[in-house]
């Protein structure tokens, strides 16, 4: 229960928060590289959040998000998708308004 | 080792598709291609959260990432 508070607390103190394995400079996977690249893309000011400095984090942003994998962006408190998505709504134009 | 076929045909198996192509061959990173009616009307996170759905524990266990693409048929014919 205390992990689901805290990523709320996350979530909420952050308006557009990544999940990543490892941080923008050193991303630690291909698909957390994707997201960051793909956000710098957009010119996002967002934080991230390394899920493999807390292993109750990562674990809890899964059920939390009813979402299996990492990476994952929240914006403005919603959860807004994984890489995939992430990507695909930056080549829509989604994305960048969704920022704005 | 994890075949594309078989996660190919465990969402067969839970989703009425359309048409599925799940390719890969190192046993942990798939690619997923699946057109279905069920999409109709959902957002593209819940679409994809019925694909993870019909995979279960297998998304944690076995399959480290399964890029998806989802299509309703309409938009899968003017592909």
């Amino acid at each position: 229960m205390s992990e689901d508070i805290k990523i709320k607390k996350l979530i909420d103190d952050n308006q557009i928060l990544l999940f990543m394995k490892g941080n923008p400079k050193f991303p630690q996977c291909g698909f957390s590289s994707l997201a960051c690249q793909v956000l710098d893309a957009s010119g996002a000011k967002y934080e991230t959040f390394d899920v493999l400095q807390d292993l109750d984090v990562r674990e809890g942003i899964k059920a939390y998000s009813n979402w299996p994998t990492i990476p994952q962006l929240y914006i403005k408190g919603e959860f807004v998708g994984g890489a995939d998505i992430i990507k695909e709504m930056y080549e829509s134009g989604e994305l960048v308004k969704l920022i704005s | 080792m994890l075949l594309a076929s078989q996660i190919e045909n465990v969402i067969k198996e839970n989703l009425d598709c359309e048409f599925i192509e799940v390719k890969g061959d190192d046993g942990t990173h798939f690619e997923a291609i699946i057109v279905s009616n069920s999409f109709k009307d959902k957002s593209m996170v819940k679409q994809h959260q019925l694909v993870y759905k019909t995979l279960g524990d297998m998304m944690n266990k076995d399959i480290h990432a399964l890029s998806i693409k989802t299509f309703i048929p309409e938009q899968w014919k003017s592909k």
